[in-house]
């Protein structure tokens, strides 16, 4: 957090407060992935239970994972790339790497509704069987997870874009990195467990 | 499509005993609006309680909504012991089955999430900030928050009773009985929405309160230099921010197999209802000791200030609490023995009971010597804190019993298990809380209550609780089940169930006693004011700034280089004549934490009733509200140095 201090001239006099709102995101995502560690135990636990339905093997198309697992590892890359233009305080960086970083994040949102709405007009949809209602909730959950995201994103982008890169700007971009970073690391285990081992 | 989703006139109540309850609760709220505009409260009431986003404020506003809600919570106890004491043979009592099942399960959710929940949060917002030495808690806004999404909660949960119905399937609603099949009213879906919505009051609170400890600690207060309180709610965050996320998970998913037909718990399509029991137990255990971590904290508190001396064991208490904090997560399925996981399983979680009950006897061990050779002052508190180790004792006791599964299985769902528990909250969190507010108290409006009506309570709470639940204990090991409305005559349990409502009615009296404390105290609060800041002879952080303390709580922040380092420079009779005022910055007053409890108020209806297009709205708004809140820069004001030290001057002279 230091070099946000040291970098941006116009810090308001009386903010200490940063890094203790830093931390406390912190232990907010600590919640988070205690909730997504309840939804994989449930999917881990239901997860053959087709009821005659398809199994993970049947339904999973593994390029299609592949290319929407490769664009979200991207958008983090970018995001990155993104909030160290905003510790250089280089603005129009700042909105271009994050806009990169949205169109990522928006096409791995259609990517998936789409391969939702493949499936549920197929007639494999959460009612089917416990193993689809499973996987729908999990995915799901974390596909809410990443558009909480792009919301936020779109919102302070265009703040940044109208007031600049103020101290307050600089720190939300920070948490949203990390939630954003938080969110690929789930991607990563729901890729692993859910999309790999389904179709292993 | 409806555009009221399933509301109709029919949701209005048609049974006596629902009508009564509602217009008791209509009269008491129109009450209520009356006083306050007969009063001209309306602009105080706005400007000192309902936008403040001062803890001290809020925990006032938790403790006033958990004392409303005990009052809901012990008339539904009084319908239930009447109807047991009476509905024997050919008598069926003063309700139906149906409305019987609904008052149990009310009287659990009430008793847990919005009674003893609601005094857990209210002491510790009341308390937690001043005994470390802090202005206010981390993030006073989201604090605010939570109060307003547990007051939403307990709006959610009262509507029930006017609109629709409450839950009949038991105060966590096992599928698959809470299941769309079996329940097709809109009872469970309250029950989901108003545990949701508080739920989340709680999680965020978890996350406050954790981070105030770890960041906002005064110059000097190492950890291992934190009062003990400080310490069991260190635990008791851990524990909510580990806990809360699985119950917010298990609730979602029942939700959606009630509403969009996915398949978790039900019967068919492959789901599997004992993982939403496995699920909601492993939030629920931790949760027995989220309850019970902070009363543990009040004890070591107030035993070590009314016995004058160190608290025994220091070291061993911290230990014993983070002992506790793992293994409450290791302990759940002693919940379901019955489940019949296997021989292996089983026993790995019945011992594991026992092991946590080493910790806990430490616990009661170190309070014990605390006491041994101390000078004892035998108020009010010291009288519920005996009673508690009396009543805890024998009730923990009781549960090491049941973690034996063999036994167990013979003890599972009986009135002996209902008699343990009970024995646990009340001894354990309840007396805790009594205690808790009694010892603050003075801290919080500058005048103590008058000890003696609060002894006399005590006693007829220790006397009542033995009379109402010692018969309870015979009766489960003479097979009487939970949750009977009616059992036949030759079973020969009535005479007990008779003694058991007389308990009852000696609770109600201490209860009184408790009221007449409050009420009496306050009328003769001159005789009571309390000048020093300092009632008790206290020990820590909190005694050592006036009664009740300005809105910033210290004028200098404290430095402490011992443990009780309040009591360490009282003794050695210094005085800190470091007089260097400095700006501070206090958060503005704002009304939008209410408004987002009243919109995710609102969204939890419009769940209930499916009404969709206001459950997209009230979402809107709720977003809306918090980009209001988040694009403000302007949330804080800065109180100059001269500003403080003119209060503090006032403060100053009036100790």
């Amino acid at each position: 957090m230091e070099d946000i201090d040291t970098q941006i001239q116009e810090a308001p006099k009386y903010d200490k407060t940063d890094d203790t709102i830093v931390f406390g995101f912190w232990i907010y995502l600590m919640t988070d992935c205690v909730l997504f560690a309840a939804l994989f135990a449930v999917y881990a636990v239901l997860h053959n239970n087709t009821f005659g339905g398809p199994s993970g093997s049947q339904i999973f198309s593994p390029h299609y994972v592949l290319i929407e697992t490769l664009a979200l590892l991207s958008s983090s890359f970018t995001c990155g790339i993104g909030l160290i233009s905003a510790y250089n305080m280089q603005k129009n960086r700042v909105i271009g790497w994050f806009s990169v970083t949205f169109l990522l994040g928006v096409s791995f949102v259609i990517m998936e509704i789409v391969e939702f709405a493949h499936l549920i007009n197929v007639g494999n949809s959460f009612k089917r069987s416990a193993f689809l209602s499973s996987y729908f909730t999990l995915v799901g959950t974390h596909g809410l997870h990443v558009t909480v995201g792009l919301i936020g994103m779109l919102i302070l982008m265009i703040r940044i874009y109208t007031k600049g890169l103020t101290k307050s700007s600089v720190r939300r971009l920070t948490l949203l990195s990390l939630f954003w970073h938080f969110l690929d690391i789930i991607w990563i285990f729901i890729f692993t467990i859910v999309y790999m081992m389904g179709i292993a | 499509m409806n555009i009221l989703g399933k509301l109709s006139i029919n949701a209005l109540p048609h049974d006596m005993v629902t009508l009564g309850g509602a217009m008791m609760m209509i009269v008491a709220i129109i009450f209520g609006i009356f006083y306050v505009t007969y009063t001209k409260r309306w602009s105080w009431l706005w400007k000192e309680w309902i936008t403040t986003t001062d803890h001290k404020k809020i925990g006032v506003m938790y403790i006033f909504v958990s004392i409303i809600m005990g009052i809901r919570g012990f008339a539904d106890v009084v319908l239930l012991r009447t109807q047991q004491a009476t509905s024997v043979g050919a008598s069926h009592g003063i309700v139906s089955a149906n409305h019987f099942q609904q008052i149990f399960s009310a009287h659990g959710v009430i008793m847990i999430f919005f009674v003893a929940m609601g005094f857990l949060f209210g002491i510790v917002n009341l308390v937690l900030p001043l005994q470390i030495g802090s202005r206010d808690v981390a993030f006073p806004f989201l604090n605010a928050t939570s109060f307003w999404l547990f007051a939403a909660g307990m709006v959610l949960m009262n509507a029930s009773l006017i609109i629709g119905n409450f839950t009949y399937a038991g105060w966590l609603s096992y599928p698959p009985l809470s299941e769309l099949k079996y329940s097709p009213g809109v009872g469970v879906d309250y029950w989901i929405w108003s545990l949701q919505i508080a739920g989340l009051g709680s999680l965020f609170s978890g996350i406050n309160f954790l981070v105030t400890i770890i960041k906002l600690r005064c110059k000097g207060m190492a950890l291992m230099k934190m009062p003990l309180f400080t310490w069991s709610v260190f635990g008791t965050m851990s524990l909510v921010i580990l806990a809360f996320p699985i119950l917010t998970v298990t609730l979602a998913l029942l939700y959606l197999d009630r509403t969009i037909g996915t398949h978790f718990f039900t019967a068919s399509g492959g789901g599997n209802m004992m993982m939403y029991v496995n699920l909601i137990w492993s939030w629920g255990h931790p949760e027995v000791y989220i309850l019970v971590l902070p009363a543990f904290g009040i004890f070591s508190e107030v035993v070590s200030v009314f016995s004058r001396k160190r608290l025994f064991g220091y070291r061993s208490m911290v230990l014993a609490i983070w002992a506790i904090v793992f293994l409450s997560f290791i302990v759940w399925l002693h919940h379901f023995f019955t489940m019949g996981a296997g021989v292996d399983v089983n026993a790995f979680f019945g011992m594991m009971t026992m092991i946590i009950a080493v910790p806990t006897g430490v616990k009661i061990f170190n309070w014990l010597f605390t006491m041994f050779r101390g000078r004892i002052k035998f108020n009010a508190s010291m009288i519920f804190f005996l009673g508690f180790i009396f009543l805890f004792t024998l009730g923990g006791v009781a549960g090491v019993m049941m973690a034996v599964p063999a036994i167990d299985y013979q003890l599972h769902n009986s009135l002996f298990l209902v008699a343990h528990f009970h024995t646990m909250i009340v001894s354990g969190v309840l007396f805790g809380d009594f205690i808790g507010v009694m010892y603050w108290f003075p801290k919080i409006f500058g005048f103590k209550l008058i000890d003696v009506y609060g002894r006399v309570a005590a006693y007829l709470w220790i006397i009542g609780f033995v009379v109402a639940f010692g018969p309870l204990y015979i009766l489960g090991l003479m097979g009487a089940t939970r949750r009977l409305d009616h059992y036949p005559a030759y079973t020969g349990w009535q005479p007990l169930f008779i003694v058991a409502g007389v308990g009852v009615f000696i609770i109600a009296l201490a209860v009184l006693f408790q009221f007449i404390q409050l009420i009496v105290s306050y009328r003769k609060r001159n005789d009571n004011i309390d000048i020093t800041g300092d009632p008790w002879d206290g020990r820590t952080l909190e005694w050592s700034t006036s009664s009740p303390p300005p809105f910033f709580n210290f004028a200098i922040l404290p430095e402490v280089s011992n443990r009780d380092d309040f009591w360490e420079k009282k003794q050695r009779g210094l005085n800190s004549n470091n007089k260097e005022y400095t700006d501070i910055e206090i958060v503005k007053n704002t009304p939008i934490a209410m408004y987002i409890g009243s919109a995710a108020c609102l969204f939890g209806f419009s769940a209930v009733w499916h009404i969709w297009w206001l459950l997209i709205l009230s979402l809107i708004a709720v977003i809306v509200f918090i980009m209001i809140r988040t694009t403000d820069e302007e949330t804080e004001y800065i109180l100059t140095a001269s500003k403080v030290a003119e209060i503090d001057k006032k403060v100053q002279w009036k100790i």
